[in-house]
C-alpha cells in the first residue's frame, strides 16, 4: 500500500491555489444545494485512479459523495465472456489480452489458471502486438480485447487493416458506456444527482452524444480530464448544475474533447463493431451495451470463427466465496469497497476473489493500493513545486466551458 | 487504461510515427487521429495509436500530470503502472 500524504501535498498541483479555490467553491455549492448526500458517480477508471492517488476526496464537502459507477472494462466484462477466452485457450488456440484480463474470473477459472495448466495465453500492452504475435507463428491468435470506445478504435483500426494475418482473429468484450449509464441511472435505490463523464472516452464520441441522455434523465453530464484541476473543476461545474437543477452537458476538457469528438475514429468504429445487448458483470443486461463485430467481418471474429464450448468448464463448482463477491453492487454505485467484509482480508490483488480487485481500474484494486477514502484534511499543505520549463501554458477553467442546455 | 500519454512526434513514415515520450522513442500508428500530424507535434496515445493531436497551448499542462506520474512513482502506483503499460504500447523502433 502506498503510504497516505496530506491531501493537498500529495496534489502537487502547480497552482495550490488554484486547488484550494476549487475546493472551497465546492463547499460553497454544497452549502447552497444544502441536502445531503449529494451523490455524483464517475463512470472512469483512471478518474478513480487519479481522484484516490492524489486524495481529492479528502478536499470533497462531506455531503458530496462521488462514486465510481460500471467505469471498468474489464470489471464489467462477464463470467461467460471470460469463460469463453478461457475455453479458446485450453482447446489449444492461443490467447493474447491486456494484463488486467488475466486473473479475472470467469464462472470457474481465469485465463492465469489455464495458464498455469499449460495453455498459451500472451499478455500484450496493444492489439498491434497481438497482430505481430500472430505473424510470428503459424497457430491461430485471438485477441481477447477489453475496453471503451476509446481502445475499441485500435481494435477496429486493426481489423480493417488490409494486412492482417489469416491466423488472427478478435474475442470482442469491447463496451459502450453510455448506455451502461442510462441502466445506472434507472435503478432504484440510486440517486445520482449528475454524472462526470471520462475525458477521453469522449474525446472520440464527442461530448455532444451525451445531450440525449441529460435531457432523458434531467440529470447534468460535465466532461472532465484527470489532472487534480481538471476534476475539481468539473465537479464545480457539475455542482453548479445541480444547484440550478439543469440537466444539460458541460466540456470542462476542451484540450482534448470536442463536441463532435474524433470523426475519423467514430467512422472506423462504427464500420467493424455494432452495438449488442449484453450482460455485465453484476449489473445488469445492458442493451446495446457490447460491441459486437459486424457479419462483414465474420472472418477476424473468433465467436464465428471457433465452435466454442464453454459448458466443458462448468463441470467444477463455483469458489464459495466468489458467491459473496459485491462487485456488481459497487460497479452500479449501490456499494463502496468498504462495505465487502472480504475487502483487503481474503480478498487481496495478489489473490483476487472479485474483478473489481483484479483491474487497475477496479474500485477495490483502486482503493487497497491507494488506502481508500481517507481524511488528509488535518495535514499541512507542502509549498508549491518548481514550474515546469517555457512550455505554452494558458490559465485553466472556466472560460473554455462550452456549455448546453438542453 | 484510458488514460493514453502524450508524446512528441519526431518523424513521420506513413501510417506510423516515431513519438518521444520523456527520452524513449516508440512507434505509434496514426490510423485513427482526426488532424493531420507532423514532426514536432505532440498526440496523445492510447494502446500504440495516437488519439488526438494536442493542440499547442494544452501541451504544458497535459504533460503535467504525467510528469508528476513518473516523477514519483512506486512499483505500486497503478496510474504510473498504466502510464507505463502505455508507453510499452508503441512498438521500439527497429
Amino acid at each position: 500500500m502506498i503510504p497516505q500524504e496530506g491531501g493537498f501535498a500529495q496534489m502537487k498541483f502547480r497552482d495550490p491555489a488554484r486547488g484550494k479555490a476549487l475546493a472551497a467553491e465546492l463547499e460553497r455549492l454544497a452549502r447552497e444545494i444544502g441536502r445531503e448526500p449529494i451523490t455524483l458517480m464517475h463512470v472512469c477508471g483512471s478518474h478513480e485512479q487519479a481522484i484516490a492517488r492524489f486524495g481529492l476526496r479528502a478536499t470533497f464537502p462531506p455531503s458530496v459523495d462521488l462514486i465510481m459507477g460500471p467505469g471498468c472494462p474489464v470489471c464489467v466484462t462477464d463470467l461467460p465472456e471470460v469463460d469463453e477466452a478461457v475455453a479458446l485457450a485450453k482447446s489449444g488456440v492461443r490467447v493474447a489480452t491486456y494484463g488486467d484480463m488475466l486473473k479475472v474470473p470467469g464462472r470457474v477459472f481465469s485465463l492465469a489458471d489455464a495458464q498455469s495448466e499449460g495453455a498459451k495465453v500472451d499478455v500484450v500492452y496493444s492489439v498491434s502486438q497481438a497482430v505481430d504475435l500472430a505473424r510470428s507463428t503459424d497457430e491461430e491468435v485471438v485477441f481477447f480485447s477489453t475496453g471503451f470506445e476509446t481502445t475499441a478504435v485500435a481494435t477496429a483500426a486493426v481489423i480493417l487493416s488490409p494486412d492482417r494475418p489469416r491466423n488472427f482473429s478478435v474475442l470482442s468484450a469491447h463496451k459502450y458506456i453510455l448506455p451502461a449509464m442510462e441502466i445506472v441511472a434507472e435503478i432504484p435505490g440510486t440517486r445520482i444527482e449528475g454524472f462526470l463523464g471520462a475525458g477521453h472516452a469522449a474525446a472520440i464520441t464527442g461530448w455532444g452524444i451525451f445531450e440525449p441522455f441529460a435531457a432523458k434523465y434531467g440529470r447534468p453530464v460535465v466532461v472532465a480530464g484527470f489532472e487534480p484541476l481538471d476534476i475539481l473543476a468539473g465537479l464545480v461545474k457539475l455542482l453548479e448544475m445541480v444547484r440550478d437543477g439543469r440537466g444539460g452537458v458541460a466540456n470542462m476538457y476542451p484540450r482534448c474533447v470536442t463536441k463532435e469528438g474524433n470523426l475519423r475514429a467514430q467512422e472506423q468504429l462504427w464500420r467493424v463493431f455494432e452495438t449488442s445487448g449484453g450482460e455485465w458483470r453484476g449489473i445488469a443486461f445492458v442493451p446495446d451495451g457490447n460491441l459486437r463485430i459486424r457479419e462483414e467481418f465474420a472472418d477476424v471474429d473468433a465467436r464465428r470463427r471457433f465452435d466454442i464450448d464453454v459448458t466443458s468448464l462448468w463441470t467444477t463448482a463455483p469458489s464459495e466465496l466468489a458467491k459473496d463477491c459485491i462487485c456488481g453492487g459497487i460497479l452500479s454505485g449501490l456499494a463502496s469497497p468498504h462495505d465487502c467484509p472480504m475487502f483487503g482480508k481474503e480478498c487481496l490483488p495478489d489473490r483476487p476473489i472479485g474483478a473489481c480487485m483484479v483491474s487497475s481500474e477496479g474500485a477495490c484494486r483502486i482503493w487497497h493500493q491507494y488506502g481508500g477514502r481517507p481524511d488528509l484534511r488535518t495535514l499541512t499543505p507542502q509549498p508549491p513545486l518548481p514550474s515546469p520549463p517555457s512550455l505554452p501554458h494558458r490559465e485553466r477553467g472556466s472560460e473554455q466551458t462550452t456549455e448546453v442546455r438542453v | 487504461m484510458c488514460l493514453g500519454v502524450p508524446g512528441k512526434v519526431i518523424e513521420i513514415d506513413g501510417i506510423l510515427a516515431t513519438v518521444d515520450f520523456w527520452g524513449v522513442r516508440r512507434q505509434i500508428r496514426l490510423d485513427i487521429v482526426d488532424e493531420p500530424v507532423a514532426p514536432g507535434d505532440y498526440v496523445l496515445n492510447h494502446v500504440g495509436y495516437a488519439i488526438r493531436r494536442i493542440p499547442p497551448e494544452d501541451i504544458g499542462e497535459t504533460l503535467e500530470l504525467y510528469e508528476s506520474l513518473l516523477a514519483d512513482s512506486t512499483d505500486e502506483d497503478l496510474m504510473a503502472a498504466d502510464v507505463r503499460g502505455e508507453l510499452a504500447a508503441g512498438e521500439v523502433r527497429k
